[in-house]
């Protein structure tokens, strides 16, 4: 689902517990333009839940996940507002 | 330590009844209760002790509408929710070993599904959920042995659709874990075996109670004694089955005016709830649990929210995986699509006023914003 994606902001949260992932994801997003895609590593088993709520309270579209070569979790998110 | 009418976390464990209390006092007096006597024995002490056994059992039987022999006190809800289960599944085993319970159990129930997996080399088959936590029956089931499903979430309170899950089943015995009801709400129509704790409706921890219908094909799983009651081995907790019992007539006679206040509590709550920005509110929006509220703070730390409102005079739970023992984020949580972290699980008691839902509300506006400041957000 994420082949043809190429992340704008690439955000490395691993080590982080929940809810910093979600927060550092939050923060950020408005770095990138409407439409564009920010790609977040987490390792905490909250972050696939919690992120996914995220988009959805926010508005912001949720694109699955893909995993970094070391094999942690990235998820992606279009920016939508 | 707050007062006890700020103690609001009976969904884990409510407070000692006074009525309760009394009777565990009076069961333990050698010159009435003879409640430290063993019930098999042939002298009077033992008599004493096997009629307050009795006593208890009839009165449990009576408040919740069932037979006496319908009745066995375990050591807790969990041991009742192990034995409800796998002792099911051993009376069906020769037809089905397939186990289907809802992803919203109890963690006793995921536990008795991997001890079965382990021990019965049996299959466990999970139901899912919708984003206000009713499971959602299939619509044409393989027969399993055992359907597990309980009659209302701890976490969320949401109440499950019982009577759509036992159509959607027919014939199959069901498992109805009702521990978080705390006696609030009458037993379902549909059960074969059941469970329920003692401390969720003001009587003493460590007394659970498992029902097994008259007719259902129930074995002991576990290893028992040669004690009456093959259902639950060991000693029978006297005193504490009557303390049990005397707070589960309390709560029967009590819960109708109980769970009014309780609405009116959480309706104000979640009133309050819905001014704050980004909090997500969880659990079916009427048929829910009527003490308990829970919710999810975006971009707050659970253990950050329990701790400022505990140094704030509030005692509330949290599964926010912060909290837990564990890293992983809340079952429930997860298995609804529910934001995990920045959760509380506010549940009232007898002794909750108005004027301590009021002051909660009034307060937590301040805190999630304040939480929400030292991150940044």
């Amino acid at each position: 689902m994420s082949d043809a994606v190429t992340p704008a902001l690439e955000l490395d949260c691993r080590g982080m517990r929940c809810p910093l992932p979600v927060i550092k994801l939050a923060n950020r997003i408005d770095e990138v333009p409407v439409g564009a895609v920010v790609a977040v590593t987490a390792d905490d088993p909250a972050a696939r839940p919690d992120i996914a709520a995220w988009c959805r309270m926010r508005g912001q579209e949720h694109l699955g996940e893909t995993a970094a070569e070391d094999g942690v979790p990235t998820f992606l998110v279009r920016r939508l507002v | 330590m707050q007062p006890l009418s700020r103690y609001l976390d009976s969904g884990s464990s409510e407070p000692l009844d006074p009525r309760a209390r009394e009777a565990l006092v009076a069961a333990y007096d050698a010159g009435s209760g003879a409640g430290y006597a063993d019930p098999l024995r042939l002298h009077s002490p033992a008599r004493q002790a096997r009629l307050l056994l009795d006593n208890a059992r009839a009165a449990v039987a009576e408040a919740l509408g069932v037979r006496e022999d319908e009745v066995t006190f375990t050591a807790s809800g969990t041991a009742a929710v192990h034995l409800g289960v796998l002792g099911l599944l051993k009376g069906q085993s020769r037809t089905s070993r397939t186990l289907v319970h809802s992803a919203v159990e109890h963690s006793s129930v995921f536990a008795a599904a991997r001890w079965w997996e382990e021990h019965g080399g049996a299959r466990t088959q999970v139901l899912p959920v919708d984003r206000t936590g009713q499971v959602v029956p299939p619509a044409a089931a393989d027969e399993p042995a055992v359907v597990a499903v309980q009659q209302a979430n701890p976490e969320v309170g949401t109440v499950q659709p019982l009577d759509a899950v036992a159509a959607a089943f027919r014939d199959v015995p069901l498992f109805v874990d009702a521990c978080a009801v705390g006696a609030r709400l009458p037993l379902p129509e549909h059960w074969a075996a059941a469970a329920l704790s003692a401390h969720k409706w003001g009587g003493p921890a460590g007394v659970g109670v498992l029902l097994v219908r008259k007719g259902t094909r129930w074995r002991p799983p576990f290893p028992t004694d040669e004690r009456v009651d093959l259902r639950s081995a060991g000693f029978e907790n006297v005193p504490a089955a009557l303390a049990a019992a005397a707070a589960l007539q309390v709560r029967v006679a009590e819960r109708e005016e109980l769970a009014r206040r309780h609405r009116t509590f959480a309706d104000r709550l979640r009133r309050c709830l819905a001014t704050i920005p980004d909090v997500e509110l969880h659990g079916h929006p009427e048929k829910r649990l009527p003490h308990l509220v829970s919710f999810s703070c975006l971009y707050v730390d659970g253990e950050a929210l329990v701790t400022e409102l505990d140094r704030r005079g509030f005692a509330v739970a949290s599964g926010s995986a912060c909290t837990a023992s564990a890293l992983e984020p809340s079952h429930v949580l997860v298995a609804m699509g529910a934001l995990t972290h920045g959760n509380a699980r506010v549940t009232f008691s007898p002794a909750t006023t108005e004027a301590d839902v009021d002051a909660l509300a009034a307060v937590l506006p301040e805190v999630v914003a304040e939480l929400r400041a030292r991150v940044d957000r």
